[in-house]
């Protein structure tokens, strides 16, 4: 039997907003999945490394200040110096609909704009992310 | 069928519902204590309450601009939104504020930009609220530097600074130093203010982060009075006097869309502090058992869903923050789900509140909701759930060791998921959101930040460090630091580091360097 998908949520730069990302994780956890949750005021190198080594499938941002189109490319940019590209990224918080080509095109598959459900991230977890080292 | 906090709500109340309540349900008058129905006899006829919007973004110049046309529109008082590097304590060029310069507020590193941000405004006329935390003693330093340089008396400078670390701890989680040193930081404002400044409000114990964070109205009220309890705590142990400085704590609560539940937790909020202050604490002055509050609308319940909806939703909120007996208000704008406000939606925001001054007729009676069988039934069930939360807390060693436990923050992480849960499975209805959707919603107008704003703030302040007096600098931060270590009133010496132009990441920078960094144990 396939293990559980691992995902990393993250709260990088120095927001504290932490309702979003924390009712996430509960949402997850309950749909089964194994959710390390890093806390706060995070730096893009200290999510990578620990992604890395924790083994994750994905990690999921959480920015509610404004600073995503700076912090969620060094994310994805980290990763592919390390190696890790591999690992999936997604993100959500006060991301306006137009920030979201921008980020796509830096890597982040899947942006969660305001007003996203429990169960859409929820179901395109499910859709998208696979335990890595596991044919989908 | 329940208040948004889970309390009953009868289909009918009758006067067997204030039967069986203390007093037999009598909420006295106005003006008098316990203060249920209002700290002022005569209320709004008085004075109106005061209309102050939070603002900030960008430079101080970009900001100063906003102060000015909210003066111009009628706003009568001034409410300054900083940004996350200043809230931590770092300044602009610092690695950690990458991306973040003046994004959700305006950035303050220096002296020099907090004289550009207030600009023109006559700081003897306008009050003005910080909302600032960890660095508060700073900012406030900042603003008593900048009036001593202008020759305004200390005694005239009106305002409030945030300065409740607590509810940081809980709720918002902008920190530098951990709970027990952040207290005594706090006690040192507490004796300088009480001092210095007759008329500036040193602590406003917030409740409205609690409640954006996802508490329910019950726990937002008794975190907050428990909030307040170890401020006065802290200020007795500091050896101040009780009647000395309780008149000048004042309270910030949220105001969210259960139009009842929200009067009554004004109500029971001014009836508790009431008691707390005069049995708990001994206070013989009436003004230590008032509790003064400002009231913001509930950015939480906004929606991004036809965002105009939310123009009623703040309407809603405000009238029962006003009906609640508040004394001063912000209204939120339509748009903050996507962004900070345009000037456009801020606008609509403060007419909003101009309209229930001016129009509706609400302002002419005291408490027009006393005696109402169901509000003072809610307001007795409110006081009595906050009192069994107090006396838990109590019970824990008070609100710093239940903090450091953990309490209130997995409290508030249950009740925001359980909220959640509600609305997924459609047991509460949130309109355009879960029902009444709409397939097509046309985008709106959202305010951007000049990318640009970050390199050019960063710049200033690495110019202002070449160009200052670095001695004076570097010996009123080695003074601040041997306070901070050996003990003896830090105030003065913040002041004097800000007046030399040190900046607020370096004088954080002592800070984190004798206490320590705060870090949060990382719970879901």
């Amino acid at each position: 039997m396939a293990r559980a998908v691992r995902i990393l949520l993250a709260k990088p730069g120095l927001d504290g907003h932490d309702r979003g990302v924390k009712v996430v994780a509960r949402a997850l956890r309950d749909a089964g999945c194994e959710v390390i949750y890093t806390g706060l005021h995070q730096t893009p190198e200290m999510i990578v490394a620990a992604a890395v080594q924790e083994d994750v499938d994905a990690i999921g941002l959480s920015i509610l200040s404004g600073a995503h189109n700076v912090l969620f490319p060094r994310v994805t940019a980290l990763l592919a110096e390390q190696g890790a590209a591999e690992i999936a990224v997604f993100g959500g918080g006060i991301i306006p609909e137009e920030d979201v080509p921008g980020l796509a095109e830096a890597g982040i598959r899947r942006v969660f704009c305001p007003g996203t459900s429990l169960s859409e991230i929820v179901q395109w977890v499910k859709e998208h992310i696979r335990p890595r080292g596991v044919a989908a | 069928m329940q208040t948004l906090s889970g309390i009953p709500v009868k289909v009918v109340y009758t006067a067997d519902d204030l039967a069986g309540l203390p007093g037999g349900g009598d909420p006295g008058t106005p003006g008098e204590y316990p203060y249920t129905r209002g700290i002022h006899p005569t209320m709004y006829r008085g004075r109106l309450w005061t209309m102050r919007q939070f603002a900030g973004f960008g430079t101080a110049e970009d900001t100063n601009r906003r102060f000015h046309y909210l003066l111009e529109q009628g706003q009568t008082g001034l409410s300054v939104a900083f940004d996350m590097p200043t809230l931590m304590g770092y300044d602009s060029d610092h690695p950690r504020a990458l991306g973040e310069v003046g994004r959700e507020g305006v950035a303050v590193d220096s002296l020099a930009d907090m004289e550009v941000l207030f600009a023109g405004i006559p700081l003897d006329r306008v009050t003005t609220s910080m909302t600032i935390n960890a660095p508060a003693n700073v900012l406030l330093a900042m603003y008593v530097a900048m009036a001593d340089r202008r020759g305004i008396p200390r005694d005239m400078l009106g305002g409030t600074t945030q300065t409740d670390m607590l509810k940081e701890f809980i709720a918002q989680k902008e920190w530098i130093v951990p709970p027990r040193p952040s207290l005594r930081l706090i006690q040192d404002m507490l004796v300088f203010g009480t001092r210095e400044l007759p008329r500036w409000n040193v602590i406003s114990i917030s409740g409205y982060h609690i409640r954006e964070a996802g508490s329910t109205a019950v726990q937002e009220l008794a975190f907050t009075l428990a909030d307040g309890i170890a401020y006065v705590e802290a200020g007795l142990a500091a050896g101040l006097d009780v009647d000395a400085f309780a008149p000048r704590l004042s309270f910030f609560f949220d105001v969210h869309n259960d139009f009842f539940e929200e009067i009554a937790k004004f109500r029971a909020a001014r009836r508790t502090w009431a008691r707390i202050m005069r049995e708990r604490f001994g206070a013989k002055e009436p003004r230590s058992w008032w509790l003064r509050t400002h009231a913001q609308t509930a950015g939480v319940s906004l929606t991004a869903q036809q965002p105009l909806n939310n123009i009623a939703r703040v309407a809603i909120q405000a009238l029962a923050a006003v009906l609640g007996g508040t004394q001063s208000l912000h209204t939120n704008s339509m748009d903050e789900t996507y962004a900070l406000p345009t000037e456009e939606a801020v606008t609509v925001a403060l007419r909003t509140q101009q309209i229930l001054a001016h129009e509706s007729g609400v302002r002419a009676t005291v408490d027009p909701l006393g005696g109402s069988y169901f509000v003072e039934a809610l307001t007795s069930s409110m006081e009595e759930a906050a009192w069994e939360y107090i006396r838990k807390i109590d019970q824990m060693g008070g609100m710093v060791a239940a903090v450091e436990a953990g309490y209130p923050q997995r409290e508030i992480a249950e009740a925001s998921y359980r909220f959640q849960q509600q609305v997924e499975r459609r047991e509460r209805i949130i309109v355009g959101v879960n029902e009444f959707g709409a397939a097509d919603e046309p985008a709106i107008p959202i305010l951007r930040i000049d990318p640009e704003t970050e390199r050019r703030q960063a710049a200033r302040t690495r110019d202002l460090r070449a160009s200052r007096d670095n001695a004076r600098v570097e010996g009123s931060l080695d003074a601040l630091r041997r306070a901070a270590r050996d003990g003896g009133n830090t105030m003065e010496h913040v002041l004097e580091c800000v007046k030399a132009y040190a900046t607020l990441g370096e004088v954080c920078d002592v800070f984190r360097g004798v206490y320590g960094e705060y870090r949060e144990p990382a719970f879901i």
